[in-house]
């Protein structure tokens, strides 16, 4: 997995609630077999017209918005199906971090198996970022070691984040490895029930 | 909270499945059962095999494809597929299952189904389980008292290598729904009654568990549905707590324990019930008797009308997100705010889906679908109609009772078993601009096909619509 540490980068508002999974990237992405190359489908309704020109109003399709790494969104970003789809079309289009005042729980999830950062902010720090993100300037700065990002103009929130799930993102750290360090716990866990739930044991 | 406080059913199988901490708030977590489909694992069995790591338990993994199947045709195998990407994806679940040694009911096989439909038929979801699946609905099998969530394709690798989760715990919260619901109300309507009152991510953070007089007397695929839904409303997992209709339920399944090991697996699952004094961090209440049939007006599922109610006016909100989503949500729609909610006249009906594909949504839509026949009326001549069973047994069992002949005389289109148009990853998909009266789970903008327009209901609803040709209260055509 990619570490998050630092990051500057442009901004782009998505001023709209509830943006599921399946705008973030529609069902034809998902049947591949690989993790790469998503990002040509990300939010893929919004940007192309049906005939599969770009929208030139589309938000990340406008110039000043192009490149962008940070999206600010409006609440309950990441609802609905819980394809991995959705964080790796994120990263693979070059979004490393989601600013929002909530995400869907199954997504939340799912950005921290990925770094990809997302950053919960109170309803007037989303909208302070949203309107500046419309402005002229759109250069962010999120730090995962202090916890902060600072807005184009300098104003400066803080985010909360689980210590572990901070740690792992800093690092980079693979959670395969890490729980597979418990395994001795999982044997005992395992031995216990096949004595006490015998009927789970299939031959 | 006091110090003694009694625990919830969520708290008891939280409590029985740690194995060790992990760090932070974080718990590592048994997974009693672990069910996988062709979408979200193909990368997490590449990710083994770069790793070198076995599957832990493959006696714990059950294997199915359903999400980009065809709804015909199955009988031609997975070479038959005319989709190419679908193909690989089928192929690769098949070597897949094959290389790591995973029970598997491959497409065409009468116990492959909806993932949510195949775990309880088949009597591998029981009560007190942990249970995941790459797939959100995964929240169904929380009908037989099981914690069951959805979870991402890193995860599913994470189980496969591990047979455990890394997760902080959840939130408790009790929906009680009292009373006795009127005739043409169930289940779906519950499910739509608790997503609009708690809006979409009210239960994000918790677990939901369901309680009261009107759930104890819904049967396990009434349950199944009410759990279902429930990620619809941002909680990962729903809980009934088991009780007879579970066990009655469960008995002389396949992988349902036998002789001794039932009495012994009955007491066992007995214990898994909140405790009388248990604390929620959060309860509502709802009255079963004041449910409507409900029908969706917009793009979210908490977007939702009694079936005699109008479409809202999106002034009428007082937040201004939700102004400007709900005039988004009508234009999509293709609807005026004020108007009969009844008066969408429909162009497609979809029966079926992990939400309502069962046995008993098939009869209680045939049943309104045989009245109309009794009337000497039929599927509107505008409407294109299907009925996709949820499994292999459900379409054996419907044709059993002579179901697919009520439904295929009507003018209804009966299909194989899958995913189908729920999530139209397989060629069962709305066309731009057309209207459905559907069965699922999602009504979101492209869900069911780009630019299609879903409104969900109950199995009966659906019928009723296809009939009308427009939506319309089931009450008229029971």
């Amino acid at each position: 997995m990619e570490a998050f540490n630092h990051l500057d980068g442009r901004m782009a508002p998505l001023p709209m609630a509830n943006i599921d999974t399946d705008q973030i990237i529609p069902k034809q992405f998902l049947k591949t077999v690989d993790r790469v190359g998503l990002g040509a489908g990300l939010f893929y309704d919004l940007r192309f017209t049906p005939e599969g020109r770009e929208r030139p109003d589309f938000i990340l399709n406008r110039p000043e918005y192009k490149g962008a790494s940070v999206l600010v969104a409006g609440d309950n970003f990441g609802c609905g199906s819980s394809r991995e789809h959705a964080p790796w079309a994120l990263m693979d289009f070059g979004v490393r971090c989601v600013i929002s005042t909530s995400f869907a729980d199954i997504f939340y999830n799912n950005c921290f198996q990925n770094g990809l950062l997302p950053v919960v902010l109170k309803p007037e720090e989303v909208q302070a970022l949203m309107d500046e993100a419309q402005g002229g300037n759109h250069l962010v700065t999120v730090d995962l070691a202090e916890q902060t990002v600072v807005s184009p103009t300098g104003l400066r929130f803080h985010f909360d984040i689980d210590p572990a799930r901070k740690h792992k993102m800093q690092n980079g750290l693979d959670a395969i490895g890490e729980t597979l360090q418990a395994a001795k716990d999982i044997d005992v866990y395992e031995m216990r029930q096949a004595i006490s739930q015998p009927w789970l044991e299939r031959a | 909270m006091p110090a003694m406080a009694g625990k919830t059913l969520y708290d008891k199988i939280w409590d029985a499945h740690v194995v060790a901490h992990a760090d932070g708030d974080e718990e590592v977590f048994y997974i009693d059962l672990h069910l996988i489909h062709e979408v979200t694992t193909p990368q997490a069995f590449a990710g083994l095999r770069a790793a070198n790591r076995p599957v832990r338990r493959p006696d714990r993994t059950l294997a199915v494809a359903d999400h980009n199947i065809p709804t015909e045709g199955q009988d031609l195998g997975v070479d038959g597929v005319a989709d190419a990407e679908a193909r690989l994806q089928l192929q690769t679940l098949g070597r897949n299952v094959e290389e790591f040694g995973i029970e598997f009911f491959p497409m065409g096989d009468i116990r492959n189904g909806i993932v949510h439909v195949v775990g309880p038929e088949q009597g591998r979801t029981q009560p007190g389980m942990t249970i995941v699946c790459g797939d959100s609905h995964t929240s169904t099998h929380g009908a037989f008292g099981a914690l069951a969530q959805g979870i991402g394709t890193s995860e599913v690798e994470h189980v496969l290598a591990t047979q455990t989760l890394r997760q902080k715990k959840s939130k408790n919260f009790r929906v009680n729904i009292e009373g006795t619901p009127a005739p043409g109300v169930g289940a779906k309507d519950f499910a739509l009654a608790v997503i609009s009152t708690i809006g979409t991510a009210g239960g994000t953070g918790f677990v939901i568990e369901y309680a009261g007089e009107a759930v104890r007397a819904l049967s396990m695929e009434g349950r199944m549905t009410l759990c279902n839904l429930t990620i619809e409303a941002g909680a990962r997992a729903g809980l009934v707590a088991a009780d007879q209709t579970t066990f009655d339920y469960l008995m002389g399944r396949p992988a349902a324990p036998k002789g001794g090991a039932w009495e012994m697996a009955l007491s066992y699952w007995k214990t898994f019930r909140s405790d009388d004094d248990a604390v929620f961090d959060r309860e509502i209440t709802i009255d079963a008797a004041q449910i409507a049939p409900l029908v969706t007006w917009g793009t979210s599922p908490e977007d939702v009308v009694p079936v005699t109610g109008n479409v809202p006016d999106p002034a009428s909100y007082p937040h201004a997100d939700k102004r400007a989503s709900a005039a988004r949500s009508l234009e999509y729609m293709g609807l005026v705010a004020g108007q009969p909610i009844s008066e969408a006249k429909i162009d497609r009906v979809f029966i079926g889906s992990c939400t309502n594909s069962r046995i008993e949504d098939l009869r209680a839509a045939a049943v309104v679908v045989q009245k109309a026949l009794d009337r000497g009326l039929r599927v509107a001549d505008h409407v294109n109609a299907m009925v996709v069973p949820g499994s292999g047994l459900v379409k054996a069992q419907a044709e059993d009772e002579g179901l697919d002949e009520v439904f295929i005389a009507a003018g209804f289109d009966w299909r194989e078993p899958g995913c189908s148009m729920c999530l139209g990853m397989n060629p069962d998909q709305l066309e731009p601009g057309e209207r459905c009266a559907s069965t699922s789970n999602r009504n979101f903008e492209g869900r069911q096909g780009r630019g299609g327009r879903t409104h969900l209901m109950s199995p009966p609803m659906a019928a009723a619509a296809a009939i009308a040709g427009h939506i319309a209260d089931v009450r008229d055509f029971l």
